[in-house]
């Protein structure tokens, strides 16, 4: 098969991504049970913790990022198992569809998700945890976009090699935490910034991290998924 | 060849560890400044060095895999990971012993210490990966891509001393470090080496072994390229 240049590469994308967002819009499951589960892991750290609302408060950004990615490994396991049933993967990959493209239209389809969850969550995180967003609106779209790229790039990859693995649901967690760190630590570092001010400039910084883990990783699962997903 | 490695190295390499520590905690004089307990340096810096190497080592049979696909570069891709594995474990275990009468703590979220954790619990997810997949050509290519993903964290851990000045020291050079301590390092490193070479074989010939028993039939056997005995219509 001739592979399609960059024209044909972005219309498949945009293609696959139009199907699995109207599979989405269609059922509205995964973003439900994303939201409630999420919101949930917020309740709990404000109950684990106690009523303290100086902490809560001031590791708010924190508590933001585990909630999404304790959500996100519900949603990347999700985003492949809709292709495992009838085997549709085969199906696309036989369409054919660039496996690239395929790469692509997850990976973005899982950020939209991610995005999403993430602005809901933040609302709900003023109300229960009492933070004020100081730096504005610009910044925490930035921080939130950058991260859940970081997050879904990685977790594509691996949410393909584990829905076909025995053990798919422990597996997914052991091979995305610790890759996932770096990204973890810049996002909640960057978010606590825009919550609490940002005096000494740092925030660049974070973001500087984070792009250049998005550019490795997506780079990496650009090139790598292909094989991942061939038979 | 591999039957003088199998059998004439072990013996060299626990003379040299035998010869290397004996002239790091006897010969060798103590540090200025901790004394005694800096002579874990002579067991700590190689195991990580050879930490280092092995999984080098297992990044390029990944890279090497996907593209000429072998059961050999698999097997010594899993050998690695392993032996690789283990030497971190050791590594960091000396580390934290001792971090304790330096430090006064065993664990601190230094960065060298915290990509360290990392590379270690991404490496577990690697060997766990191994585990979880039935199909031998599927877990192959599928350890090479993680394989992949995972190295990136081997340069952030040498850099992670320079890029971010905490307490874990920077890398010494000879130059800066007293003979009679360079020597007894390098020594033990050469032990270490020749111990990781020692171990890969074997867990290598086992790993292969675990593959030809696996993939399986007579026929199979003589073919080392998984897609050839796919087209052979032997799979």
């Amino acid at each position: 098969m001739k592979r399609p240049g960059p024209i044909g590469l972005l219309r498949t994308t945009g293609v696959l991504l139009g199907k699995d967002l109207l599979i989405e819009w269609r059922t509205r499951a995964r973003l439900n049970a994303l939201i409630f589960f999420a919101l949930a892991t917020l309740l709990l750290f404000s109950f684990a913790l106690g009523p303290d609302t100086k902490l809560l408060e001031r590791n708010a950004g924190g508590y933001l990022w585990l909630a999404i990615l304790f959500a996100s490994t519900l949603a990347l396991g999700e985003s492949f198992r809709v292709e495992q049933e009838n085997a549709c993967l085969d199906g696309l990959r036989l369409a054919p569809a660039d496996a690239r493209a395929i790469f692509l239209s997850k990976a973005l389809g899982n950020t939209m998700l991610l995005v999403v969850l993430g602005g809901v969550l933040i609302p709900a995180m003023v109300a229960l945890y009492g933070v004020k967003v100081v730096l504005g609106a610009g910044p925490l779209l930035g921080t939130l976009v950058l991260g859940c790229m970081a997050l879904a790039a990685p977790g594509t990859v691996y949410a393909a090699i584990s829905s076909n693995a025995r053990a798919r649901d422990v597996l997914l967690p052991l091979l995305l935490f610790p890759l996932i760190v770096p990204a973890l630590l810049a996002s909640a570092k960057a978010m606590m910034l825009v919550l609490q001010g940002d005096p000494m400039n740092q925030l660049n910084s974070w973001f500087g991290l984070l792009t250049g883990f998005n550019l490795i990783y997506w780079g990496l699962g650009f090139a790598l998924f292909p094989r991942v997903i061939e038979d | 060849m591999g039957k003088f490695f199998r059998i004439a190295l072990p013996p060299i390499a626990l003379g040299l560890l035998v010869w290397g520590h004996y002239i790091g905690l006897a010969v060798a004089p103590p540090d200025r400044e901790m004394g005694d307990v800096q002579r874990i340096m002579y067991a700590h810096v190689p195991a990580v060095w050879i930490a280092m190497v092995a999984l080098t080592l297992n990044f390029i049979c990944s890279v090497t895999y996907l593209f000429k696909p072998s059961w050999k570069t698999d097997a010594l891709a899993e050998a690695s990971a392993e032996v690789g594995l283990l030497f971190g474990a050791v590594g960091v275990l000396l580390g934290a012993i001792w971090g304790r009468p330096t430090w006064g703590v065993y664990w601190t979220w230094d960065p060298r210490l915290t990509t360290a954790a990392i590379l270690l619990v991404a490496y577990m997810g690697y060997m766990a990966l191994r585990r979880f997949v039935e199909d031998a050509e599927k877990r192959a290519v599928w350890s090479a891509v993680v394989g992949i993903i995972a190295a990136v964290d081997l340069p952030i851990i040498w850099f992670s001393v320079k890029w971010w000045r905490s307490l874990h020291q920077v890398q010494s050079s000879p130059k800066t470090v007293d003979p009679a301590m360079v020597f007894p390092l390098r020594i033990s490193a050469f032990a270490f080496l020749a111990f990781m070479i020692v171990f890969l074989i074997y867990r290598y010939r086992i790993a292969l072994h675990e593959r030809q028993a696996e993939v399986a039939l007579p026929e199979a056997l003589p073919t080392d390229d998984p897609a050839s005995r796919r087209s052979a219509g032997v799979a």
